[in-house]
């Protein structure tokens, strides 16, 4: 199914993308041309196929991640908020919500 | 002038006869990369006073690594270090931790030196997706390097340092080190932690190891592998003792032929080079059989369906609140987000966050990340089929040698083509070695691939460790340290 540039539009709000007139006609045919080849799979007979889920091991197993629930050493408010555009008052500031 | 491009086990034996010392290295190391990055673009932070200042701090036998200088992918966190991800809206990030696996190298005794240059969040298959800037290729400087973890395979080959990290979700170590003509390993998903890792495909990625020989490989997967509470995908599986595992010895072992993806798209002078790369085998002893991949050939596909998926996730936290940059002139949240997002990305990454975004759209999930994942089933039902007969399996790493810079940025479904003999690993899990074995007639490296099944890091490094005795690759490019 060839992606408009509609869908495109679409998707980047979505996504949270503020995309250019520009881009998006060199997106919007280069992600057809993607979405299309990948639409290979579907000639593929998978009915009866269990997916492989992600986050497991590779033999398909859950790994023990369960620790004992004790506090352990973080990085505190100082370090967490070293590196943040606007910090103030030990709080990430941010523009108004509405 | 000390070279940095001996391998670990020569430049260990020179420190402790006291024939060099760690300071002495660090700064040969340091000075190279300083003169070379005019013409490779490899590192994006070099750090000349912290790498003396800690080899002047090492005791002698701090670890088997003590006194090695080591280059990391820009996408891995190392205190004190920025970590770019050679992307404009991390820009000049300093994380407050240490990756796991720089821990236990620290704890080694290495010494990092400086950040390596990547392909923008580590999308890319030719390292010219990074906001600053393509690396190049050592043996051919009009050429690109293979992506996205180009840095880190240029530094090595162009003998900066004899250690290096990449990152490989779909062949990111693999494919630099063919195209560079070193040795460059993807471990069993969950070998290695991902902890520090800035995330792109958390399914897919590993820390990769690139190293001038398998015996290297061997020595630094040793110290970096193995459980860690921060990463709970890292397997309680024994690590074993790579380098006692070593040897010559491959009589007997059983070496799988995918005849069929040897075909269509392969460069006759790879083909032609891997093929001899068989023959060694054979004369070695190994008792070559046919195996069969049949949905290889969709992998691509599924990777590109699940990777862009798992990516449009993980990067929704680069939003502008928390670290790294922030648009101005946004009066309202939500225009933040957007204008900083919009501004922070390249091209590329773009793409894939909407290719993944759009894969899991409602009305589509099934149609795409679903049946993906059935296809992913089968492609390693393939593989567990196959190691049913043989120990390991060859293939080309890439299907050419490095191709010309620019050449391939208009069209990114051939770029996403470069990736087709790498990706089936990560999407099974399994590990991956490329390992270097000659030059193209225009003196471009070749390499071909061992996969191996689930946690046979060391059958795939003696494999390698066989060939390399046989026919060691000894050659050097044109922009080399020494």
């Amino acid at each position: 199914m060839p992606i408009t540039e509609a869908d495109v539009e679409k998707v980047a709000q979505l996504a949270h993308l503020e995309i250019t007139k520009e881009e998006l006609k060199i997106f919007a045919p280069q992600m057809s041309d993607i979405v299309a080849y990948v639409e290979q799979l579907e000639a593929l007979d998978t009915s009866n196929v269990e997916p492989a889920l992600g986050g497991l091991t590779p033999e398909g197993e859950a790994t023990d991640a369960a620790r004992d629930d004790v506090t352990m050493p973080s990085l505190g408010q100082k370090t967490a908020l070293a590196e943040a555009p606007d910090g103030a008052a030990g709080h990430f500031r941010v523009p108004k919500v509405l | 002038m000390i070279e940095t491009s001996n391998s670990i086990e020569g430049l260990r034996k020179n420190i402790t006869s006291g024939a060099t010392n760690a300071r002495a290295i660090a700064e040969s190391a340091v000075n190279a990369a300083e003169k070379l990055n005019e013409s490779l673009n490899a590192f994006l932070e070099i750090d000349r006073a912290g790498a003396l200042k800690r080899a002047e701090s090492l005791h002698d036998n701090q670890g088997a690594l003590t006194g090695i200088p080591v280059a990391v992918k820009d996408n891995i966190c190392v205190e004190g270090m920025q970590t770019s991800c050679g992307s404009r809206i991390l820009g000049n990030y300093h994380p407050p931790y240490n990756a796991t696996v720089i821990e236990r190298l620290l704890s080694a005794g290495a010494v990092v030196m400086g950040k390596t240059n990547c392909d923008e969040f580590a999308m890319g298959s030719s390292n010219e997706n990074s906001a600053f800037g393509p690396v190049t290729n050592p043996w051919d400087i009009t050429r690109v390097p293979g992506g996205s973890s180009g840095g880190s395979a240029a530094a090595l080959a162009a003998g900066i340092v004899p250690v290096a990290l990449g990152s490989d979700t779909g062949g990111s170590v693999r494919l630099p080190a063919s195209l560079c003509g070193v040795f460059g390993l993807k471990p069993t998903y969950g070998r290695n932690s991902r902890y520090g890792l800035v995330a792109f495909g958390s399914s897919l990625d590993q820390v990769g190891i690139f190293a001038r020989t398998a015996v290297d490989v061997a020595q630094v997967l040793g110290v970096i592998a193995g459980r860690d509470p921060h990463d709970a995908t890292t397997a309680d599986v024994p690590v074993p003792d790579y380098l006692a595992e070593l040897s010559n010895d491959v009589k007997g072992a059983r070496l799988g032929l995918p005849r069929s993806l040897f075909g269509k798209g392969l460069d006759p002078e790879v083909r032609a080079s891997v093929e001899a790369a068989v023959d060694v085998y054979r004369d070695l002893g190994a008792e070559i059989v046919d195996v069969e991949l049949p949905n290889a050939q969709y992998s691509i596909a599924v990777y590109y369906i699940i990777a862009t998926a798992e990516a449009s996730s993980n990067l929704a936290r680069f939003d502008g609140v928390r670290y790294g940059f922030r648009a101005e002139d946004a009066p309202a949240l939500r225009q933040m987000y957007r204008k900083t997002r919009e501004e922070g990305f390249g091209p590329e990454v773009k793409r894939r966050i909407m290719l993944g975004t759009y894969v899991l759209s409602a009305g589509y999930y099934e149609a795409y990340y679903g049946k993906a994942q059935q296809v992913r089933a089968l492609i390693k039902q393939d593989f567990q089929k196959a190691f049913e007969s043989c120990d390991a399996i060859i293939t080309p790493t890439s299907p050419t040698p490095a191709f010309a810079i620019g050449e391939k940025v208009d069209n990114p479904l051939a770029m996403y083509l470069n990736d087709i003999y790498t990706v089936t690993a990560n999407l099974a899990g399994i590990p991956g070695i490329s390992v270097p074995c000659g030059l193209s007639s225009n003196r471009l490296p070749i390499g071909f691939q061992l996969l191996g099944a689930n946690w046979s890091e060391a059958t795939l490094l003696k494999l390698a460790h066989a060939y390399e005795t046989a026919q060691p690759f000894t050659e050097r490019p044109p922009i080399y340290a020494n």
